[in-house]
């Protein structure tokens, strides 16, 4: 979810308290795209090809920050089968530079073709098309770039000193308070209370420091796409990403051309978490396929993917509580420093959101930096920007419980927000399910199971959002009755099968009747990305209201039939049926009969819905850890996990359960050994998953998985997001767990072998 | 790039010998297949040694130890019942390599002349007091394990000279290996540190050791201290604390991406223990 797009969540289509009995909302059926993904026959974003397809590689900058003095392609450019080079030049050359989020189109085109300097190691310089993989990345070699090496610096910390390197000169925008490094680009505050006379009330203040390192979404595809776009200006694309329409908004302007000539189709995806929310190599493809009037094909390698997507932000963080000794917390402050690579935008504001949302509190304060360093631009990571401050305020928290020798849950729940508690950024809850998640995780057995020597036991809430967006959705009925409904969010959790679900649930038709079609640009109307937790929400709402747009629409061809009035019949389990004896004896119409005539009665039978829904209902888990670790090594196992978060309601449970245990997964990650190092010269130096150590399915335990139901008044079955808040409590729940085991406090991640034992070994020297 | 099939050892050399530019041979390519896809080097000729007769014997010697023909992959080597229950370390070793899929292809030799200085299964190798036979324009010699490897991707092997055999020593009595390396996940990963042990004993005391020490040097190390540690000894705590000591004192890492200086010193010692205590085990029968 992009930053400008966060809208405080209200309206929209609202729950029905009267729909409580499901026929197939709630079972889990096999999903629709399972057969075509375990055989192997889904087609993947590397699996398009084109009668003479070329293929094209990216010159990347080996320099964190450096000029560009001079490029020379003539090399590359003689050599045989190279059939395009394109540099910036070959960009679209209006688009402005405006400071911090504002000129957003320009740090895309930034950042997928570099301008005057190369701003991080891996940052794309220049690229070519050629007959062959192998002969594009030969004579990408050829193409010589002449770099003034200029300083630079990676580290959020070192990147707001006084005498850091300016990564550019005039990108802050009016936020930022006078005094900054102008590496600090945007500022953000917000609270209530006093937080000053809330410490003063406190039996306990905690102030401490945490840092987090970036990490990457990690998804199991690499970028891929295949563009062809002809001098006449208009463009085919099919690629991998969480959103069509906005690759074909953004390429169109980064290349010139009318959003409209341009039709991007969606392949399956191998995983997005956010970071295939923006372009990289699409508008790149194009370039090349203007210049070489040919398809071009453009994949990128692992290597790629980790020096120039991706990752998230990587922070360093101060926070400061005060409790009572009965568990009250009194005051709450954070100061949230995110840095997202050479690019406004690291998500500062959703960090200092997030942080305390979970707490009902009198006084809050909180503090949010966005700081640009040599490092590849950050994008949206599941829930960007939650899941550290969770790390940081919940790591307080269960220090306070520690000292004041409290059960963590206990004191969650005395604090907890509920309906109608002012949040610690602004707006008032709405109907949330954070108590019944704590309930939930009090009475499960994992949290009075007995824990054996060497292991300790963490707990943490956390908070997402969620988001509406631009929906857009088409059903339309087929003569033997069965349905086609095309949505335009790409389906990167299933959602397939919860469409259809819904669907079947509105017109009364077997799952299996429902075909869905992820539609490409040119067959529906726009569709906002598939990020925010938003699909099942938003495309799921469309889809019920499309749903009963057609059900209108097959209700008015009996009614005409039978020539009574439509508000006369009603819907029934697949059937329209007289609404009772005023209405008159009619046998009840089949939707297949219905349909079976409806070219001679009025023409196809299709339902709509295009909107932008506001109701998405935010969102918190619990989540309970079990963590093991070495002392002698520092190596931690993950031992027991379970994971309870309210999900409004479950329309597939299985998803729903996929994603509580994928968001578990990434945050074990992310929380014991992923990292982006950087070495003194500034470059990226584990590019390969040899070297990122993503957990291997054996590092993983069983995830178990509590669906907690607390409808969302925003969605006709109270259905709310479930893909991000998964990832918002591991972080801080898995470090409460280690720290419990190892007996001492583990304040920065990755808690890797060598950071634990250096912290026990703190701890023994006092 | 040019692509050869030889038949024997001696037409291997010989191809070796007069090539020109870069030369890889190729056993299971676990390495060079995957350097080649990942762009970090193209050879000129590859020499492919797997269809030369013989290469995928394992084979019992007269003196009781076994011949491993230089096409052998891990999993035919894990397979291998009576293999298996002689060198438990070293065959425990070459299993950790990568995944069931590297499994079926990788090699001993692979491992060896990639000459990575966190190969794993060159300290059990190390350990367990394997050599192997270089064959080259000159004829053949026996070399040991740890005279392979001269620094990270460099070997002792002459231009033309390749191995033809790995020589594992008869097991006797009383014998026992192990072999542990330090990843901080559970697999898939490289040796942050690599510890093989080999004993004997007589009753409960260890009359003979070998200790290989691995991801600590530029090259594996072969530590006679740290076997001196316990050598005559019961493994009791004294000569544990005195054997990871002696370990730990080896030691001669970098910092780097996968784990610091301290770090490593620190946990080899600590493996070092451990994979004692599991030789000694298994010693015990
Ligand atoms: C996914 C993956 C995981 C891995 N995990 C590990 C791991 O956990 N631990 C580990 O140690 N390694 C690991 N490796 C590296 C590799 O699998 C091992 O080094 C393997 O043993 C190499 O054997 P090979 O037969 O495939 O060698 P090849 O790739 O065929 O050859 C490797 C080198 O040996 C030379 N060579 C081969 N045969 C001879 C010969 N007869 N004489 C002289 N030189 C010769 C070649 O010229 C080349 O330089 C991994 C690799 C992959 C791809």
């Amino acid at each position: 979810m992009a930053l400008d797009e966060y809208k405080p969540q209200k309206g929209g289509t609202e729950y029905d308290p009267e729909k409580t009995e499901f026929t197939f909302v709630g079972t889990r059926p096999d999903r629709p795209d399972g057969l075509d993904k375990v055989t192997g026959r889904a087609k993947f974003g590397a699996d398009m090809s084109a009668p003479g397809m070329l293929h094209a590689a990216i010159v990347r900058s080996p320099h964190a920050h450096a000029r560009i003095v001079k490029i020379d392609t003539s090399k590359a450019e003689a050599m045989k089968g190279v059939k395009a080079v394109v540099t910036r030049a070959d960009f679209a050359d209006d688009i402005p530079f405006k400071p911090g989020m504002g000129g957003e189109l320009w740090n895309v085109l930034e950042n997928v073709m570099a301008g005057e300097k190369a701003l991080y190691d891996g940052h794309a310089v220049a690229a070519v098309a050629a007959t062959s993989a192998l002969e594009a990345r030969d004579a990408a070699k050829l193409i010589e770039v002449e770099y003034e090496v200029l300083p630079h610096v990676t580290d959020v910390d070192k990147a707001m000193a006084p005498d850091a390197p300016v990564i550019r000169a005039g990108t802050r925008d009016r936020s930022v308070p006078e005094g900054f490094n102008e590496n600090v680009v945007r500022y953000h505050e917000s609270g209530h209370g006093d937080v000053e006379s809330g410490f003063a009330e406190a039996d306990l203040v905690i102030e401490d420091h945490f840092k987090t390192e970036a990490t990457h979404q990690g998804y199991i595809e690499p970028h891929a796409c295949l563009a062809m776009l002809g001098n006449d200006g208009k463009g085919e694309l099919w690629c991998c990403t969480q959103g069509h329409w906005n690759v074909q908004k953004l390429c169109a302007a980064l290349v010139g051309i009318e959003q409209s000539q341009l039709r991007v189709t969606a392949s399956e995806i191998g995983g997005g978490f956010g970071g295939k929310t923006a372009v990289f190599i699409e508008p790149v493809a194009l370039a090349l396929s203007r210049k070489a009037n040919r398809p071009v094909k453009l994949v990128m390698s692992r290597s790629e993917v980790f020096r120039a997507t991706g990752p998230t932000a990587s922070t360093s963080m101060d926070i400061k509580i005060g409790m009572k000794k009965d568990g009250t917390i009194t005051a709450a402050q954070g100061t949230f420093r995110l840095q997202g690579g050479a690019f406004p935008g690291a998500p500062c504001e959703f960090t200092a959101m997030c942080a305390f949302a979970p707490y009902a509190l009198e006084n809050v304060h909180q503090v949010g930096y966005d700081v640009m360093t040599n490092r590849p631009k950050q994008a949206a990571y599941r829930a960007p920007g939650s899941p550290m401050a969770a790390f940081a305020v919940e790591s307080v928290i269960d220090e306070l419980c520690k000292q004041l020798d409290l059960d963590p849950i206990e004191v969650r729940l005395k604090n907890a927000s509920k309906e109608g508690t002012k949040a610690s950024y602004g707006p008032r809850f709405q109907r949330i399910g954070l108590v019944e998640t704590l309930e939930a995780a009090k009475a499960h057995p994992h949290y009075s199971a007995p824990l054996k020597p060497g292991q300790g036991r963490g707990i943490s809430c956390g908070f997402w959002f969620n988001h509406g967006g631009e929906t857009s959705v088409t059903l339309a009925m087929s003569e033997d009755g069965s349905a086609q409904l095309m949505v335009g969010t790409p389906d990167i959790g299933g959602s397939r099968a919860s469409m259809a679900l819904m669907a079947a649930e509105e017109l009364g038709i077997p799952y299996e009747n429902i075909r869905v079609t992820i539609a490409d640009t040119a067959s529906l109307g726009y569709n906002e990305v598939s990020h925010g937790s938003r699909v099942t929400y938003a495309s799921g709402l469309a889809t019920i209201q499309a749903a009963r747009d057609t059900v209108r629409k097959l209700k008015k061809r009996a009614a005409d039939k039978w020539g009574i009035d439509e508000d006369a019949v009603y819907w029934e389990d697949g059937y329209a049926k007289p609404s009772g004896p005023n209405a008159g004896e009619f046998e009840p119409m089949h939707i297949s009969k219905i349909c079976a005539k409806m070219g001679a009665t009025g023409g196809p039978i299709v339902g709509h819905y295009e909107a932008t829904p506001e109701g998405a209902g935010v969102s918190f888990a619990t989540h309970i850890v079990d963590a093991e670790v070495d002392p002698e090594t520092g190596k931690t196992s993950v031992v027991r996990y379970t994971v309870v978060q309210d999900a409004g309601k479950a329309i597939h449970p299985t998803y729903v359960e996929g994603q509580y245990q994928g968001g578990a997964a990434q945050g074990i990650g992310w929380a014991l050994n992923e990292e982006y190092i950087y070495g003194e010269d500034g470059r990226l130096q584990n590019s390969v998953f040899l070297d990122y150590r993503i957990p291997v399915a054996s590092d993983l335990p069983m995830i178990d998985t509590v669906i907690v139901e607390v409808p969302n008044p925003g969605h006709p079955y109270g259905v709310r997001g479930v893909g991000e808040t998964s990832i918002c409590p591991p972080l801080a729940a898995i470090a409460n767990a280690v720290s419990a085991a190892a007996g001492a406090r583990l304040r920065e991640l990755p808690m890797s072998p060598p950071r634990i034992l250096a912290a026990l070994e703190k701890q023994a020297n006092g | 790039m040019k692509y050869h099939k030889p038949q024997d050892f001696d037409e291997a050399s010989r191809l070796a010998a007069g090539a020109k530019g870069a030369t890889r041979f190729l056993a299971g390519g676990t390495d060079v297949l995957v350097q080649m896809r990942a762009d970090v080097f193209t050879p000129d000729e590859i020499i492919d040694l797997k269809h030369i007769p013989g290469v995928k014997d394992i084979t019992r010697r007269a003196d009781g130890g076994w011949t491993i023909g230089i096409a052998v992959s891990g999993a035919e080597m894990s397979e291998h019942a009576d293999l298996h229950a002689e060198w438990p370390g070293l065959v425990e070793a070459m299993d950790l390599i990568g995944s069931t899929q590297v499994q079926g292809r990788a090699t001993l030799v692979g491992n060896l002349c990639n000459a990575s200085p966190a190969a794993d299964s060159v300290p059990a190798m190390i350990a367990a007091g394997v050599t192997v036979t270089v064959t080259g324009p000159n004829g053949s010699r026996e070399v040991a394990v740890e005279d392979i490897p001269t620094g990270p991707g460099k070997t002792a092997l002459a231009r033309g000279e390749l191995i033809s055999a790995v020589n594992i020593p008869a097991r006797g009595d009383h014998g026992g290996d192990a072999y542990e390396r330090f990843i901080p996940r559970t697999e898939m990963d490289i040796a942050v540190v690599g510890v093989g042990i080999n004993l004997r004993l007589d009753g409960d005391t260890v009359t003979e050791a070998r200790v290989g020490l691995g991801a600590v040097a530029p090259t594996a190390l072969l530590v006679q201290e740290a076997a001196d540690a316990i050598i005559g000894t019961t493994l009791d705590d004294a000569a544990l604390d005195k054997l990871a000591a002696a370990t730990s004192a080896a030691c001669k890492p970098i910092n780097d991406k996968r784990g610091t200086v301290e770090f490593r010193t620190h946990v080899a010692g600590v493996l070092a223990r451990r994979v004692a205590l599991t030789a000694y085990k298994r010693a015990k029968g």
